[in-house]
């Protein structure tokens, strides 16, 4: 294939934290569709039967799994704030540069704020089903 | 005097032939996985217990299954655009990059008829 001319692209430039956010937001994406094998994975063994959820759940409750679903939740709860951001900028607000550093801290306190949330709740879910 | 013909104007097609239907449809799903998945973790986390019999009759109530198939349908479909973006920006060569989105396309279509497939089952009594 001819070289074409290349436009600016990740290592370019320096790493700056609005960068960040928006990288961040795309591995957070993939993470998620792996998840979504996962909850296929768990809706087929549930209309398995019975039998067939028990042999699955001993995988998805190896304590591994603990680290994995922390994952999941450090990843929806970013990918669902910085959406949020990326859906108001698709209106034309919020793009100067100011404004999209303050979002972009926004982001961050949101998105670990609802993390602890989130996290406390499956704490709280787990105490109760162990 | 700009080139484009007022077919391609209306049509809104551009150099991809696909105008904007990608970025609309990625909007589209993400404005609508908001509530879904709110509502996800929340059913989920305030479940009693994660045995067969609260799983399946939870799944078997009518709005669970109809949040669960719209959940599954559309981050599937949310899942799939992503992905296909990321493959056009990071898969060199238009061959291996024409295999890969093949086979996130099958991947996506596969979790989403086995999501919508297993839902249907328990909700309408197949579970045993």
């Amino acid at each position: 294939m001819r070289t074409r001319p290349l436009s600016p692209h990740l290592s370019v430039y320096k790493l700056k934290y609005t960068m960040l956010t928006s990288g961040l937001n795309r591995i957070t994406g993939m993470g998620l569709s792996v998840g979504l094998v996962l909850l296929v994975y768990w809706l087929m063994a549930v209309a398995g039967g019975a039998r067939a959820q028990a042999r699955a759940d001993r995988l998805l409750s190896l304590p591994v799994m603990k680290l994995v679903y922390a994952g999941f939740i450090v990843a929806a709860c970013y990918h669902l704030v910085a959406g949020i951001r990326h859906l108001v900028w698709d209106t034309g607000y919020g793009l100067e540069r100011a404004q999209s550093q303050r979002s972009a801290w926004l982001v961050a306190v949101a998105s670990a704020l609802l993390m602890l949330l989130v996290g406390y709740g499956a704490w709280l879910s787990m105490a109760r089903t162990p | 005097m700009s080139l484009r013909t007022p077919m391609r104007r209306v049509l809104g097609a551009g150099s991809a032939k696909q105008g904007v239907h990608h970025w609309w449809v990625q909007r589209l799903t993400a404005v609508a996985l908001v509530p879904l998945s709110v509502w996800f973790a929340v059913s989920l986390l305030t479940l009693p217990s994660f045995d067969h019999a609260t799983v399946a009759a939870w799944m078997g109530q009518s709005w669970t299954a109809l949040l669960l198939i719209l959940l599954v349908l559309v981050a599937t479909w949310h899942s799939r655009l992503g992905l296909q973006v990321v493959v056009e920006d990071y898969v060199p060569g238009p061959g291996a990059r024409t295999v890969t989105l093949v086979a996130v396309n099958f991947a996506h279509a596969l979790l989403a008829a086995a999501g919508v497939f297993a839902v249907l089952k328990v909700a309408l009594g197949g579970a045993p």
